[in-house]
């Protein structure tokens, strides 16, 4: 191509471009709808939070107030900060073994980093992040929490046939009970 | 005292007769001169401070946000608010700056604007002088802005500073020749470079459509120039935040720093008029030829909301170029002034001479 014709396909090509880029603006400015800004403290009552969001560690509790945490205190060796801390007890199952069980699963917020590495750890799939954000307290101490409900208890899994190895991932279950 | 809003040349001549008629010629005039002071001063500060909110506003919602709305309705008076808050600021004094120069540059930048809306005509008889060279004056009041940008930068003692007004400087008088030669186009159509005589002649349509397509390049062409020419994005290469801090004004501080913030946004209100009533006919409303059905209903929408009309579209469409484009790197900017901007310009004035020459525009 000569240069001549350069310069004006250039120039063509320049302004095509431009408009291009003009009309995605353009679109937003008259479509109110597209403003994807949430005004937080109006929309609280339907606030939704995303599936993928980090509020804070909870430990899944069903229905009839049943966790799976077996105290094995993965969490607390993989957690880089020490925000886990497990108690165990003891306790003697209708076998006549003596079997350990959560007393209190100790959580402090106020040293959490949201890693998620316990999470992803925990070999029985029971800790999970919860969707809760507004964790502004006046006392630092109503940061440090108990993960397990009182009166939870472990749920039993039927010996035989052997339940197959839990896969560790990092999905969020869709029970969400408030601590 | 009579009032008309489709005409305020009786309002003003009636106070005028007033005040001559009350005291002596001196202090008559004097208190003309004070009355139109105060109220060009009131518009500007108003103005100023509702383009800066209208520029959030914009940006925001061009980038799906919902910009401010948190002081008064939808953020009415969060502008009031800021420049509350530059007032109380500290006005920090830079040790090793020229004092001088570094106190007068955010004047200077003011004084050039002020003096330019002093030949906005806003509605018919609503303007405060009306020279028979007005173009001309416009241009070369809001190019004496600069040397407030220059003198900013050089007198802070800063290289942010001083690479931003060089910049400034350079991208300036480059643009000034482009912004020069696309109102000529219509100094050359109109056949005069009063401001009112130029609105009058677009009494039967505006030159955007008279002049066919010389005139739409024309109109684009002062767009693009005009906006380098008050240092807005694209072209914002003296402010440049990214690169440098704030380019010419990093230095200055609270109401120093207001003063060229309100500059600037006043200087793209004084451009838009410009184009508003060299292209978009001014106050004057949308006429079609001989159609005087459509003209009557036409003339019934009072001049002053035809000219703000005109005005906020074009200012929409500066911060809509300033929200899309990325900014120009300065050889790209000299480029696109000296191999694209000025050849096609001095193109169209030849055409356009031609046209007018041979009478194939619309009377």
């Amino acid at each position: 191509m000569n240069s001549v014709g350069k310069y004006f396909s250039d120039i063509f090509y320049g302004i095509k471009s431009l408009w291009k880029g003009l009309m995605v603006t353009g679109y937003y400015f008259v479509h109110p709808g597209t403003i994807v800004t949430q005004q937080y403290p109006e929309n609280r009552k339907e606030l939704k939070m995303f599936d993928r969001f980090k509020g804070e560690v909870i430990l899944q509790h069903d229905e009839n107030n049943f966790h799976t945490c077996n105290g094995c205190g993965i969490c607390q060796l993989n957690c880089p900060n020490g925000s886990l801390e497990i108690i165990t007890d003891s306790v003697t199952n209708e076998d006549g073994k003596s079997e350990r069980i959560i007393d209190k699963h100790i959580y402090h917020l106020s040293m959490c980093t949201f890693c998620g590495l316990c999470i992803k750890a925990c070999p029985s799939n029971s800790l999970a992040w919860g969707q809760e954000f507004e964790h502004a307290v006046f006392n630092r101490e109503a940061l440090t929490k108990i993960l397990n409900q009182p009166g939870s208890l472990i749920k039993k899994t039927p010996k035989e046939p052997k339940a197959p190895k839990p896969v560790v991932t990092d999905t969020v279950p869709t029970s969400n009970p408030a601590n | 005292m009579p009032f008309n809003i489709y005409d305020f040349s009786g309002t003003t001549k009636a106070v005028d007769q007033f005040l001559y008629s009350t005291m002596s010629p001196t202090w008559a005039f004097v208190v003309e001169l004070a009355i139109v002071g105060i109220i060009i001063l009131l518009v500007y500060a108003v103005v100023g401070l509702y383009l800066v909110y209208a520029e959030r506003k914009v940006c925001a919602f061009m980038q799906n946000r919902v910009g401010p709305n948190r002081v008064g309705k939808w953020g009415l008076i969060q502008t009031i608010a800021d420049l509350i808050k530059l007032l109380m600021k500290e006005l920090v004094v830079i040790r090793k700056a020229d004092q001088l120069l570094f106190n007068i540059a955010p004047f200077i930048l003011i004084i050039a604007s002020f003096m330019a809306i002093a030949a906005i005509p806003f509605a018919k008889g609503l303007q405060a002088v009306d020279f028979n060279i007005g173009v001309f004056y416009m241009m070369a009041v809001s190019s004496i802005g600069v040397i407030g940008t220059l003198l900013a930068g050089w007198s802070s003692n800063s290289k942010y500073s001083l690479i931003g007004a060089i910049r400034s400087g350079a991208q300036v008088v480059s643009y000034e020749l482009s912004v020069g030669l696309s109102l000529l186009a219509v100094v050359i159509f109109s056949g005069s470079m009063q401001l009112s005589v130029i609105i009058e002649s677009q009494a039967n349509g505006w030159w955007i459509f008279k002049g066919h397509i010389p005139a739409i390049i024309a109109f684009v062409m002062f767009l693009v120039a005009s906006t380098a020419e008050i240092n807005r994005g694209p072209f914002d290469l003296a402010e440049a935040e990214s690169e440098l801090t704030a380019g010419f004004h990093t230095e200055y501080s609270g109401i120093r720093f207001a003063f060229f913030f309100l500059g600037e946004y006043m200087n793209m209100f004084i451009v838009a008029s410009l184009a508003a009533t060299v292209f978009l006919g001014g106050w004057m409303p949308l006429h079609i030829g001989n159609l005087a059905g459509f003209n009557h209903v036409m003339d019934f929408i009072p001049p002053i909301v035809w000219y703000f009309g005109k005005t906020v579209f074009i200012i929409y469409v500066i911060m809509w170029f300033k929200w899309t484009f990325p900014r120009l790197r300065i050889d790209q900017l000299l480029t696109l002034e000296w191999k694209y901007l000025l050849p096609i310009n001095l193109v169209n004035i030849l055409v356009i001479a031609f046209i007018v020459l041979m009478g194939w525009y619309i009377k």
